[in-house]
């Protein structure tokens, strides 16, 4: 597999936001600076990216079988376990013990996972299997520089 | 009212959730060094695997059950019980964290059907996070703690009670009848607090059942055997005598100990390893603001190899009372130089860090100016609190002191985990991969 590798060091996912408050002012002299009264927080990428963060876990994708749908190997996504998986959305389902990654379709109360790549073929549970679907993927991390 | 959430089958519960491959085998997660079972799936206790079994006596069921031993990954079961204990703390408005699997929720004010609000919670708590939780519902902490018990023998064994108590049991609401059976069908020695020797005694003097024991009288409880089980009496029969303790004491000491991975007999790694230890002590020394006045290091050899044995233990004043790792360091390598044999094969040490006092009750002493220590008066906490932060955020062991040695480096000493799986919700580079 050959995925991106930002960076080895460990880094807790959500559990400490990474942004950094807007430094409150600072005044030496007795001149209030004009930025006091508008101290607010700078956008935060994890409180966008996930909403609901003990049910939240990164994936690395391995294959090009959603490549059509821009999820190539090597990204990043980023699962919502909180979600309540419905048609379209794309998912983490577990088939035979390991996770994969595909949409899921459901019609006329059947389901089946859609590969985004015409060269693989749909994953339709056969009669007996239960395909559980782990969690919905809200959002995929491209780096474009390593 | 309490309630009390517990984790089924915790450390293996977590591994499941990323190698869904797992489920439906019998699994044991392996205490350090992979030494014996402390968690067993269903399907494990189902094989008889008692807890804590020692690996090389059910490792045989690797090839003819398809047993899976996995080593301990408190990384990843740390992570997994924050979420699960703060999804926990919405059942009601206090919480006390038991340990790392259970916690106790205080459910003063929450109005409406307990029992309904119980398994939304536990519903949530398995959805969002993948760990099956049970919940005992009560109006004491040793009830809630029985409710939880019966709960999940509900759940585990079939038959063993009534159906509709499994995964989540409000004692509270059973009719007294209904109550008095269940406590009758339970044996005594499954009550919070009553350890197996106190039960075999109550076992002699006719008390089996948990009903027995309610229906004993506290002074007799008290004068037979201690206030503390005088406690548990009154607990039972519904007087609160344990509070929630939701904001827990500093502790009085603070340890750090391990196995090695290997035997080790030469002085550097063995100091190497117990200033690793100090410093470690000192990081959570510091977090609950507190100052150490004398420190313990030992050593032991292993009971159960062949060959001389030897266990070594030395407690080291310190000067003045401190949270400086270098300081605890220091002692402990001083420690280590002055109880140190040669000619043994070491199995275990550890750093112990005794007569802690609050940082903000400080004691100055009178400087006679000794010329080989450092002056009194060179404070080190800012260099201190810079090296947790640094830790926290780049991984333990970034910054350590000199004598630590380096990791990753001829470290003799450091764990055997040779069946631990990654630290899936940590670590970047070890996330789960998913095919696509």
């Amino acid at each position: 597999m050959n995925s991106i590798c930002i960076s080895s060091a460990p880094q807790p996912l959500a559990a400490v936001p990474l942004v950094l408050p807007m430094p409150e002012a600072r005044v030496r002299a007795g001149f209030p600076s004009p930025a006091e009264d508008f101290a607010v927080n700078r956008l935060d990428l994890t409180e966008i990216l996930v909403p609901h963060p003990q049910a939240s876990f990164l994936i690395r994708v391995a294959g090009s079988s959603m490549r059509d749908m821009g999820i190539d190997d090597g990204d990043l996504l980023v699962v919502d376990r909180a979600l309540k998986a419905v048609h379209g959305h794309v998912v983490v389902a577990v088939v035979d013990g390991d996770f994969t990654v595909k949409q899921l379709h459901q019609r006329a109360g059947r389901m089946r996972l859609k590969a985004a790549n015409p060269t693989f073929p749909d994953i339709i549970p056969k009669d007996g299997q239960t395909i559980e679907i782990w969690g919905v993927v809200t959002s995929g991390i491209k780096r474009f520089v390593p | 009212m309490y309630a009390l959430v517990d984790g089924n089958n915790f450390y293996v519960s977590c591994e499941r959730v990323f190698r869904p491959s797992l489920n439906g085998r019998p699994v044991v997660v392996l205490s350090n060094n992979d030494g014996c079972a402390i968690s067993r799936s269903n399907e494990a206790k189902e094989l008889g695997i008692k807890m804590a079994a020692p690996w090389f006596k059910i490792r045989h069921l690797e090839e003819s059950a398809g047993l899976v031993g996995l080593s301990a990954n408190f990384v990843l079961y740390g992570d997994m019980s924050d979420r699960m204990m703060t999804l926990a703390a919405g059942l009601g408005p206090t919480q006390e964290i038991y340990s790392i699997d259970e916690s106790f929720i205080g459910l003063h004010g929450v109005r409406g059907d307990l029992v309904a609000r119980g398994r939304k919670v536990r519903e949530r708590i398995l959805q969002w996070t993948g760990i099956p939780t049970c919940i005992g519902m009560a109006p004491t902490k040793t009830l809630a703690k029985l409710a939880n018990h019966i709960a999940k023998t509900a759940e585990r064994k079939p038959g063993s009670y009534p159906r509709e108590l499994a995964q989540v049991f409000n004692l509270a609401a059973l009719p007294a009848q209904d109550l008095d059976d269940l406590l009758q069908a339970t044996d005594v020695g499954d009550v919070w607090g009553v350890g197996p020797r106190i039960s075999e005694q109550l076992r002699e003097g006719g008390i089996r059942t948990v009903l027995d024991l309610t229906r004993m009288d506290p002074a007799t409880a008290r004068r037979g055997w201690s206030v503390t089980l005088e406690k548990t009496v009154r607990e039972l029969q519904g007087q609160p005598c344990i509070d929630l303790d939701d904001a827990p004491g500093p502790k009085q000491q603070i340890a750090c100990t391990r196995s090695f991975g290997k035997p080790v007999h030469q002085l550097a790694p063995l100091i190497e390893a117990v200033s690793e230890f100090a410093a470690r002590a000192g990081e959570k020394l510091r977090k609950q603001n507190c100052l150490a006045t004398e420190l313990l290091v030992f050593m032991h050899t292993s009971p159960y190899r062949p060959g001389p044995q030897c266990s070594r233990s030395v407690v080291v004043p310190l000067r003045r009372p401190t949270d400086d790792t270098l300081a605890l360091a220091k002692a402990a390598t001083d420690g280590m130089r002055f109880m140190y044999v040669a000619g043994y094969q070491f199995i275990k040490a550890g750093v112990i860090l005794i007569d802690l006092q609050p940082a903000s009750v400080q004691q100055r002493e009178l400087d006679l100016g000794d010329p080989n220590e450092p002056p009194a008066t060179r404070d080190r906490s800012r260099l201190m609190a810079a090296m947790d932060l640094i830790n926290t955020r780049f991984g333990k062991g970034t910054v350590h002191s000199g004598g630590t040695g380096n990791p990753g480096t001829n470290r003799v000493w450091t764990m055997k985990q040779e069946r631990r799986t990654p630290a899936y919700t940590t670590c970047l580079a070890d996330v789960p991969v998913a095919r696509a």
